[in-house]
């Protein structure tokens, strides 16, 4: 990780083997490489002041804080206590990143010492969630029993859990008594009749419920929990899986109900479902949703309530920033015998340096939008960023294991998403193939920013009607995005470009290669 | 007299281990089974076995052959 102007010498050489291992990606790197975060986008947008404080340095929560701060899952809640059409408790694969998905399972001893090793290493990780591989509320002991370890050691490190929601209205006094400020619950309806197409079965206070009742019975609990937790004050995000056909009209009157009951941010997701997933829904062909049509759902709630864009669907047992898996650096036999030296002091000199780093952002992005002030007009473009964080173009396109995608109005800069690629440039050789899905992927995007591109794919790109962009390399993403909007206008206005409706990109659903 | 779990299709998620009224289901080296001197298939508990009802993958926690049903004492 690239700290910019970085002055501070401790700070600098404790950051130095965090940079080493981030990786900033060669073209036959393997693994690990920091493609992740999303841009310092919105910011704080509508959340209040007291939200904002709470969340600003959460990569979860926050797409402007991912880039400059890690998380980590411990999988120490195996148990699950319903069953989702989407998830195969079955499948464990080292390479696949997503939900549900772990390679080791730990002890609550183990887990804390793993924390406790993760924050050593990494002063930037700030947030340790359990999220699985089931539902930490079925795991009620091990969950909190990790908890209470972890705060013994590292108090300073913010708890978070993720749940189905059956069980958690008997929990909210557990978790608001062991201080965990942020939970997040998965409600993909709040019709049981919709819910019976992706719940088969839950399993509640000793017996087993299906079809409608189940769902019935999930959805008032649910929602009840909401209540509960954001009347005690605790945070609540609600992620919802969408799934066309299903419930992707459906998830707007989601929206309305967790807004009306405190969740302060909506998380909605692609369904990913391929086949080899061996998933009832991948098995039976069910199709997740093109980026339009999550965009379009995205967009169509966001009067109501903050939207989450940047989520990476991570596994369960994630380590580092989002989209970065370190999972590899700490299996249990490494931090086993790992030393460990866990500073208070250099962990709250970096979350400083991160601070200033933000206020520059902004201040670039703000003085930027004054060149707008005077433009009247109702075209909006998407523009594709190769970054590898900080806010800055500062990736070359053939390393790019995803792309941020930046909606651009007269209204500003605005995050609308991220969409994961198969690097173009693979062993020093770029692939056609590799080019096709690259374009697949940001299709809908006007244009595209790197900090350098080779000849072939820049031809490529033209080709597709993608306008390649890398003469602001290493210069801020908005600040940049909004000049080249500007400039976009200007070159309208002279005749030199005709505005195209662009047309849909693909989701990507297969396994991530390193 | 038992339900058993057929180790070769279990994920070891460990969700059957604790619903068992009997603790008749324990760990070991990963992988979990069903003490059949334990196991009473919930009859006089509740209505359907516990681990059979929350165990995520079907026809994994089943009847053990090798061994007489559960009969209650009269």
């Amino acid at each position: 990780m690239d700290l910019g102007n970085q002055k501070e010498p401790t700070l600098l050489r404790v950051m130095q083997p965090v940079a080493d291992q981030s990786g900033t990606s060669s073209c036959n790197s393997k693994g690990g490489s920091g493609k992740s975060g999303c841009g310092s986008a919105a910011g704080q947008g509508d959340l209040s002041p007291e939200v904002w404080e709470k969340v600003k340095n959460h990569p979860c929560y926050s797409e402007e804080a991912h880039h400059h701060f890690a998380r980590m899952h411990v999988a120490v809640a195996p148990a699950c206590n319903i069953q989702c059409n989407y998830c195969n408790r079955k499948y464990d694969c080292s390479n696949e990143s997503r939900p549900g998905v772990v390679s080791e399972r730990l002890s609550p001893e183990q887990a804390a010492k793993k924390v406790l090793a993760v924050a050593s290493t990494i002063p930037q990780m700030t947030v340790l969630g359990i999220a699985g591989p089931g539902d930490p509320l079925a795991n009620p002991e091990k969950t909190f029993k990790t908890f209470e370890l972890v705060t013994a050691t590292a108090p300073d490190i913010k708890l978070c859990l993720s749940t189905n929601g059956l069980m958690l209205p008997d929990y909210v006094d557990a978790i608001h008594a062991l201080n965990v400020d942020h939970v997040t619950i998965t409600i993909n309806m709040i019709d049981p009749e919709i819910g019976a197409k992706i719940y088969p079965w839950i399993y509640f206070r000793k017996r087993k419920y299906t079809g409608v009742e189940a769902s019935r019975i999930l959805s008032e609990r649910q929602l009840l929990g909401l209540e509960m937790l954001t009347a005690r004050g605790i945070l609540c995000k609600v992620n919802s899986v969408m799934i066309p056909g299903v419930n992707d009209q459906h998830l707007v009157e989601v929206n309305k109900a967790v807004k009306a009951r405190g969740a302060f941010l909506h998380n909605i997701m692609p369904l990913i479902s391929a086949p080899e997933h061996g998933t009832v829904f991948g098995l039976a062909g069910q199709p997740g949703p093109t980026a339009q049509q999550l965009k379009h759902l995205q967009d169509s709630c966001e009067g109501e309530m903050n939207m989450m864009r940047h989520c990476r669907q991570c596994r369960a047992d994630a380590v580092g920033l989002l989209g970065e898996d370190r999972s590899n650096e700490f299996t249990t036999e490494k931090v086993m015998e790992m030393d460990m030296h866990y500073d208070l002091e250099i962990r709250q000199a970096y979350q400083q340096e991160v601070e200033r780093q933000r206020q520059a952002v902004v201040s670039a992005r703000n003085a930027e939008l004054q060149t707008l002030a005077g433009e009247r007009s109702d075209i909006s473009i998407l523009i594709a960023v190769a970054t590898k964080g900080n806010g800055r173009i500062n990736e070359h396109f053939g390393h790019a294991k995803e792309f941020q995608v930046y909606e651009v109005s007269t209204a500003g800069a605005k995050f609308v998403g991220h969409r994961r690629v198969d690097n173009y440039c693979q062993d020093g050789f770029g692939e056609v193939e590799s080019l096709e899905t690259v374009i697949r992927a940001i299709n809908d995007c006007t244009a595209v920013f790197m900090s350098r591109i080779g000849n072939c794919p820049r031809e490529g790109l033209l080709k597709a009607d993608i306008e390649p962009v890398d003469r602001f390399a290493l210069e801020y993403i908005e600040q940049s995005a909004i000049t080249y909007y500007r400039e976009y206008l200007e070159r309208l206005r002279r005749g030199e470009i005709i505005h195209k409706q662009r047309g849909d990109a693909a989701i990507r659903q297969g396994a991530l290669i390193g | 007299m038992a339900y058993q779990i057929r180790t070769t299709s279990c994920t070891g998620c460990s969700a059957c281990e604790s619903e068992c009224p009997n603790d008749a289901i324990f760990e070991k080296s990963f992988e979990f089974f069903i003490d059949p001197t334990k196991c009473t298939e919930c009859i006089g508990f509740f209505e359907e076995p516990q681990c059979v009802a929350i165990c995520p993958l079907p026809k994994t926690i089943l009847i053990n052959p090798d061994v007489p049903r559960f009969q209650v004492a009269v």
